[in-house]
């Protein structure tokens, strides 16, 4: 998938429905990773219900999304998982789960290979238990080594090894792959936001502006790697990345949350990027029509980019990592190539940085609401 | 397997497993099976891909829909789609 510049304007300015459409389906998780882009933890009581779900599942088939990316929180914690998936399937809306593997039984994993047009990503954070349990709690490791046992074993071919680049697992990138190859399954990278929990851990395990370069130039080679988009900030590296090489929140990105709340992103997460709410009307009205996404659908001035060479390899970046970071959406991407985001990062304060509107981590006070406004 | 190159002497049709929808540019085109995305970047090349298996050859459907000049254009990009299988000998 990529695409010319003409072609770009005319995403930029909006589809009519979502390319890459992520559904969360709970808040609820059983681990803690420091950087969860959702600050998952306690299921929020206000949940979509499966009849609700099952609902939206049907609306997203007519509008003919064409798949969505479901997570959470870990959804396999959801009782009414399967149906909902099972429907999605069924209705010819692919699904393409991400999970911790702690629920990935050996029954599950039979359950899932039996099903067509479904990808599995089981999420690691380092090709060692030392590494990954650093960021994802101990024992979760084991337990996604096991799931991806379990896989194998039920014969489900091609399933994706995710991994969120940080410090440390970007010097394990041919331990990641091999350990993908191993099961025959794909690797996929993700880059780290500061959204959610990570908006805290950011600024100590993103990689550095040397691993980036070298993160580029293995990707360059290894256009079998999966990245979701994520690092087109690098591509004024030099080539371009497979992928639109364009920030979609809003115009072919969005995010439907546990309790039918509609974002630009997944990784926005926060009131000033909320376009609307599935509940009174359906996703179709908000994504069609919200004052936000018309917003973010109007032509982009390059800002503070416009004198740069690169802009249109890399469009100025993601609007989340600076929007958590406290810059503008005219600046550069914090983590811009050429250090232009850097320089005026340093000139903004940590501690001004917006904070998400909305925590579910398990360490707030127990039993406290499930949002806090 | 690999997928068949494209013939124009041949009958084409679009995959059952691609979903289209219709898009301001044109439309998006997904395979369900293989996972590829693809642009249709016109609106005469949708009709153009709706159409194909009402016709005993690629070659007729280009005839029949599409102005000489274009013919090679079209062509090419309905090779592009058969190399991702979204249409497919049938
Ligand atoms: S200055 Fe802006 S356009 Fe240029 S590389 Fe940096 S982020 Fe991209
Ligand atoms: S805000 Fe960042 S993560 Fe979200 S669509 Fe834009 S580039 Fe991607």
């Amino acid at each position: 998938m990529s695409a010319e510049p003409g072609l770009r304007d005319r995403l930029e300015g909006g589809l009519r429905a979502p390319i890459c459409l992520t559904w969360e389906l709970t808040y609820a998780c059983n681990l803690a990773c420091t950087h969860c882009l959702s600050s998952s933890g306690r299921r929020d009581p206000d949940e979509l219900t499966t009849k609700e779900a099952l609902a939206l599942v049907d609306e997203l088939a007519a509008m003919r999304v064409f798949y969505v990316n479901v997570g959470g929180g870990e959804p396999m914690i959801r009782r009414d998982f399967f149906d909902v998936v099972e429907h999605a399937v069924e209705s010819r809306v692919g699904v393409k789960f991400s999970t911790n593997g702690t629920r990935l039984d050996a029954a599950a994993a039979r359950r899932l290979a039996a099903m067509d047009y479904l990808d599995v990503q089981v999420s690691v954070d380092g090709a060692d238990a030392a590494t990954s349990d650093r960021v994802r709690g101990a024992g979760s490791y084991a337990a996604a080594r096991r799931a991806m046992d379990h896989l194998a074993e039920a014969g489900f071919r091609g399933f994706k090894v995710s991994v969120v680049v940080t410090r440390d697992s970007v010097e394990q990138l041919d331990a990641l792959e091999a350990l993908a190859l191993s099961y025959g399954a794909e690797l996929r990278l993700a880059r780290l936001r500061p959204s959610g929990r990570g908006v805290a851990v950011w600024d100590a395990l993103r990689p550095t502006a040397a691993q980036n370069r070298r993160l580029h130039a293995w990707l360059v080679e290894r256009p079998h790697v999966l990245t979701g988009d994520s690092f087109f900030h690098l591509s004024p590296l030099g080539e371009p990345l497979e992928g639109l090489n364009l920030c979609g929140a809003g115009r072919v990105v969005c995010l439907i949350d546990p309790v039918g709340d509609v974002y630009a992103c997944p990784f926005v997460i926060h009131d000033r990027f909320r376009a609307g709410n599935v509940r009174p009307a359906g996703f179709g009205p908000v994504w069609r029509e919200s004052a936000l996404f018309s917003e973010l659908r109007a032509p982009a001035s390059p800002g503070a980019c416009a004198s740069c060479g690169s802009y249109d390899a890399c469009r100025g970046g993601c609007l989340a990592a600076k929007f958590f970071t406290g810059l503008e959406a005219s600046d550069p991407d914090p983590e811009c190539v050429f250090g232009h985001g850097e320089r005026k990062l340093a000139t903004t304060r940590v501690e001004l940085r917006p904070t998400p509107s909305i925590d579910h981590s398990r360490a707030l006070a127990p039993g406290a609401p499930g949002r806090l406004r | 397997m690999a997928p068949d190159a494209f013939d124009p002497a041949r009958p084409w049709r679009l995959s059952p497993e691609v979903s289209l929808r219709d898009e301001p540019f044109g439309a998006l085109a997904y395979h369900h099976g293989n996972r590829r995305l693809v642009f249709l970047k016109s609106t005469g090349l949708v009709a153009l891909v709706r159409r194909l298996g009402e016709f005993a050859t690629a070659g007729d459907a280009l005839g029949e829909l599409v102005a000489p000049g274009e013919r090679v254009r079209y062509a090419r990009a309905l090779a592009t789609l058969a190399a991702g299988e979204l249409i497919g000998v049938g």
